[in-house]
């Protein structure tokens, strides 16, 4: 866990949407496989007609630039494909998002905020059991009903291998549906412009055997960390106000909770590996990092402090 | 060839070999050192926390305290308050061969 583990779907080969992880990102793998090759037909008879224009006989040159052409390859042929191609897709792809909760599914609430996500873990009624952020564990095999929302500005949640794209919308919930069939790290990304850092708003899945999955959720216990400096330091500089670490005073809702940040893959929503340096450098400044993000840079501490503080927040597992 | 070969060569102290300095780079962007260090060949992040590490080769000190030889450069990278107790920079897990591998990477980095 010192090491993060390169994440999958997060670029490289192949594009995630060709190398589906199971049933819910399926579909979209179907329709880029038809549009790929829809097109490379489409462009096919595109460079034909060029090469008629420039270079055919007259006969067919006459036959191109015709009425009866233009009505079916102009008219006739784009309009039964794109209508055809529409219905097919949302036909597809309407199983990629869930109107209603049957209960099978675990489900998750997801907020988008500028810019990151509040993961909120909820039972089968709907009542919050847990709260995280910028990472998602989820268990391989059980469909995952994620609850989509946006604090300020329209974000979109997309994890290119579990699933589809949805937007997030201030004011509304929208539901999507995600599963992994083998467990692995795979990577999200917000999809939806939404300011500055967007780019750099990410999000990490954690997909585990169900063995490993109960493992991780007995292990969702606040234990405070090592405390001592760290500790001290955290609460005496200011962190609290917007950092919650359960089973301490700090309870601030502004940022994300850390009651747990040093056992996540990453810093700084899906962007940093996570270990005592890379969290010593978002501490200090966290802008060179991320720029325009939330969090002020501080540079108040001394070396040995800044140490301290790292290794405490690397220490809440 | 021998005649040319032992003309006014410059002294350069001797490269680490080339996949030592390869693996060193991946190892850095790996563990993530640009969250605190602005370094020629990694774009992003560069941090502003630690110095930058442009030229860092030609460097005669490493931290302004010892001098700028492989192996304490490596101890250096993998367990920095061993050796300056009041640095900002922690222990950042890695192996040896790692450790060796960026303090390598970080000796190539030339002006």
């Amino acid at each position: 866990m010192t090491s993060a583990a390169a994440p999958s779907g997060g670029g490289g080969w192949p594009p995630a949407v060709f190398d589906p992880a199971g049933p819910y990102s399926e579909p979209v793998t179907t329709l880029a496989w038809a549009l790929v090759l829809g097109g490379a037909l489409v462009f096919t008879i595109v460079i034909a007609a060029l090469w008629i224009a420039l270079r055919g006989s007259p006969r067919l040159q006459a036959r191109l630039g015709g009425e009866k052409a233009i009505w079916t390859l102009g008219f006739a042929f784009p309009a039964v494909v794109l209508t055809g191609l529409l219905i097919w897709g949302l036909t597809l792809t309407s199983s990629l998002s869930a109107t209603r909760v049957t209960g099978d599914e675990m489900r998750v609430k997801i907020i988008g905020e500028m810019w990151w996500w509040r993961v909120h873990y909820l039972d089968a009624e709907g009542r919050e059991t847990l709260r995280d952020a910028n990472e998602l564990h989820i268990p391989v095999g059980k469909p995952v009903l994620l609850e989509l929302e946006a604090a300020d500005v329209i974000h979109s949640f997309w994890v290119p291998r579990l699933g589809g794209k949805m937007d997030m919308i201030p004011g509304r919930t929208n539901r999507l549906l995600i599963q992994a069939d083998a467990p692995g790290i795979y990577k999200g990304q917000c999809a939806e412009y939404c300011g500055g850092p967007h780019a750099l708003m990410g999000f990490v899945v954690v997909a585990h055997t169900p063995q490993d999955f109960a493992r991780w959720q007995d292990s969702r216990q606040p234990r405070g960390g090592e405390g001592g400096a760290g500790l001290r330091l955290f609460l005496s500089s200011g962190c609290a106000a917007c950092h919650t670490i359960r089973g301490t005073p700090a309870n601030g809702l502004a940022g994300p909770d850390l009651t747990h940040v040093g056992s996540r893959r990453t810093l700084g929503a899906g962007i940093l590996p996570n270990n005592p340096g890379t969290m010593a450098g978002w501490i200090a400044d966290a802008q060179a990092i991320k720029p325009a993000n939330r969090m002020p840079a501080y540079h108040q501490f001394s070396g040995e402090e800044l140490r301290a503080l790292s290794d405490y927040m690397v220490s809440l597992k | 060839m021998m005649l040319s070969a032992c003309g006014a060569a410059p002294i350069e102290p001797p490269l680490a070999d080339e996949l030592s300095i390869a693996r060193g780079e991946a190892a850095a962007r790996r563990l993530g050192c640009g969250a605190c260090h602005d370094i020629p060949g990694i774009d992003w992040p560069k941090g502003r926390v630690g110095p930058p590490l442009a030229g860092f080769g030609d460097r005669a000190l490493v931290a302004g305290r010892f001098p700028n030889h492989l192996p304490l450069l490596a101890d250096f990278v993998r367990d920095a308050p061993s050796l300056v107790p009041e640095s900002g920079m922690p222990a950042v897990p890695m192996t040896d061969r790692e450790a060796r591998d960026i303090a390598a990477w970080l000796q190539s980095l030339r002006d």
